[in-house]
């Protein structure tokens, strides 16, 4: 009798370790092909636009309030106690280096993992099992192609500049305060906020932000091509989809400050 | 000397099994289909009718056994060869499967843009028009899948497979879920379809006058397997006098 549960509780570990990773190597595989198609023209560029604009319009409401209201209020709390030590004129830099090394990249692709992601999810997710998905491809119209590279190709250039347009809103609001409370001029709050960002940081938030864009992409639409389970599934998928892209964009974040404090 | 005129064969299956997981749902197939041939394809649900096409047409991969189509082995082709063969093969979904953000007109031309990127603008909408006026739903080109009723949502599934002009035709379940006009309407465009482009096809289908009204020979499925083929009269009346014998077998067990 024992014997019989423990063979049947290593049938079972066995099991989900197989489909852990038969899941994996589908994962994979589904990343590879993008690159496949990134070297195989035509592309849609229509397309690609079209979702770009739609990204663009359906996170810039959030991430403009977002972005503002981080400025305001980091710039408030970090001035408390910058002033304990009479360092108030440090409060330009402070905020520049906070918003474009690390909130910016961060706060917009955390927006963007919630705002696009699930919509991702959801759309393909629904039109997998209304068999739309499987319609493209009995048709030869590479669903792949016209769905996932389009998606994930707009993510990739759109949080970026997303990540640009947060950084330039945080900074105004940033701005507004300080002008209220220490009356600098722009011109001496844009070249104190920039005195302490090289060209690195740039390059580093841009090269975060491009990972979190195609991490978005990705796994929204992996999300919404492996939807099983009707309509029940749909909302798995588009909830898997800003989880798993939440914890990616953390651990990324991690990787690469480590990646880029090996070049300074 | 007598001759015999041998009829082209378009689908080829023998000795096909499918499973998923411990489910066995194709035991060993096998059927033929002729060119110009409409064969429907009868059973209960799960007895693997939909499978059967979905494996045709390289949707699905069978576990043992060979589907050939128009001369070729689906299982073994590759990416490319599939692509070709997949425009030779229209597929007719259950659910119409409709673009829900494209409009009629965009449905139409969805595969016949990515495929035949030759054509011309007016080339692609003089072919779409054409398309639509088959299945009578000019007027509804601007329209969008959702303010379509199910038989039309069917008639512009049928027209986008026939934009691309087939060889064959898989129809899933052609007239479920439609009230008794829509469904004689169905069944008269799969018919017309069969006359006007000599197009071949499987349909599935549960609907006894579906099978009747469209059906050149009739297979019925159980358990995975072909039971038997035949005309509409042989194979439903030997399956109401099995039907008879299992339910009087059963009754008095």
């Amino acid at each position: 009798m024992e014997i019989n549960t423990v063979g049947k509780q290593k049938y079972y570990l066995s099991k989900r370790m197989d489909g852990f990773f038969t899941n994996m190597a589908r994962a994979f595989r589904f990343v590879l092909e993008y690159f496949a198609h990134l070297f195989r023209p035509p592309y849609e560029f229509r397309e690609i636009v079209r979702q770009a604009y739609k990204i663009g319009v359906d996170s810039l409401p959030l991430i403009s309030l977002t972005g503002f209201i981080i400025g305001v209020v980091f710039t408030k709390q970090s001035r408390p106690s910058l002033s304990d030590f009479g360092a108030t004129s440090w409060l330009p830099s402070l905020i520049g280096i906070a918003v474009f090394k690390a909130l910016a990249p961060l706060v917009t692709a955390l927006i963007c993992a919630g705002k696009v992601g699930s919509s991702i999810g959801a759309e393909l997710g629904a039109m997998k099992v209304t068999e739309q998905i499987e319609a493209m491809d009995v048709s030869a119209s590479k669903p792949y192609r016209y769905l996932v590279f389009t998606r994930v190709t707009a993510c990739i250039i759109m949080v970026p500049l997303l990540m640009l347009f947060t950084s330039l809103v945080a900074m105004t609001g940033s701005y507004l305060n300080i002008h209220n409370n220490e009356h600098i001029s722009l011109a001496t709050f844009i070249a104190k906020s920039f005195d302490k960002i090289n060209f690195l940081d740039f390059k580093a938030s841009l090269i975060k932000a491009l990972v979190f864009g195609f991490t978005i992409g990705m796994v929204a639409c992996y999300n919404g091509f492996t939807t099983t389970r009707g309509t029940e599934g749909v909302g798995k998928a588009a909830n898997a989809a800003v989880v798993t892209s939440m914890y990616l964009i953390f651990i990324e974040e991690l990787v690469i400050v480590q990646i880029i404090g090996w070049f300074r | 000397m007598q001759t015999e005129i041998q009829k082209e064969i378009v689908i080829d299956i023998q000795g096909l099994y499918k499973s998923f997981g411990d489910n066995a749902v194709l035991r060993g197939v096998d059927l033929q289909v002729e060119k110009g041939e409409n064969v429907v394809v009868l059973g209960r649900s799960g007895t693997g009718k939909s499978v059967l096409i979905k494996i045709i047409c390289g949707l699905l991969s069978q576990d043992e056994g060979s589907v050939i189509v128009l001369g070729e082995d689906v299982k073994n082709l590759s990416n490319r060869k599939l692509e070709e063969l997949r425009l030779k093969v229209g597929f007719s979904f259950q659910l119409s499967a409709l673009y829900d953000s494209m409009t009629v007109k965009e449905n139409i031309a969805f595969p016949l843009k990515r495929n035949f990127t030759q054509l011309s603008k007016k080339e692609v909408d003089d072919r779409v028009d054409a398309v639509l006026n088959s299945v009578s739903l000019l007027k509804s080109k601007n329209q969008y899948p959702a303010e379509l009723s199910g038989g039309q949502k069917k008639r512009i599934g049928i027209a986008r497979t026939l934009v691309l002009r087939p060889e064959i035709m898989l129809y899933d379940e052609p007239t479920a879920g439609l009230d008794p006009i829509s469904s004689i309407e169905i069944n008269s465009l799969i018919h017309n379809i069969k006359e006007e482009f000599g197009v071949s096809a499987i349909i599935i289908t549960y609907d006894l006058v579906c099978a009747k009204t469209t059906g050149d020979r009739l297979v019925m499925m159980f358990d995975g397997v072909v039971q038997r083929q035949g005309s509409f009269e042989e194979v439903l009346i030997l399956t109401m006098k099995g039907l008879k014998v299992f339910m009087i077998t059963t009754l008095y067990k």
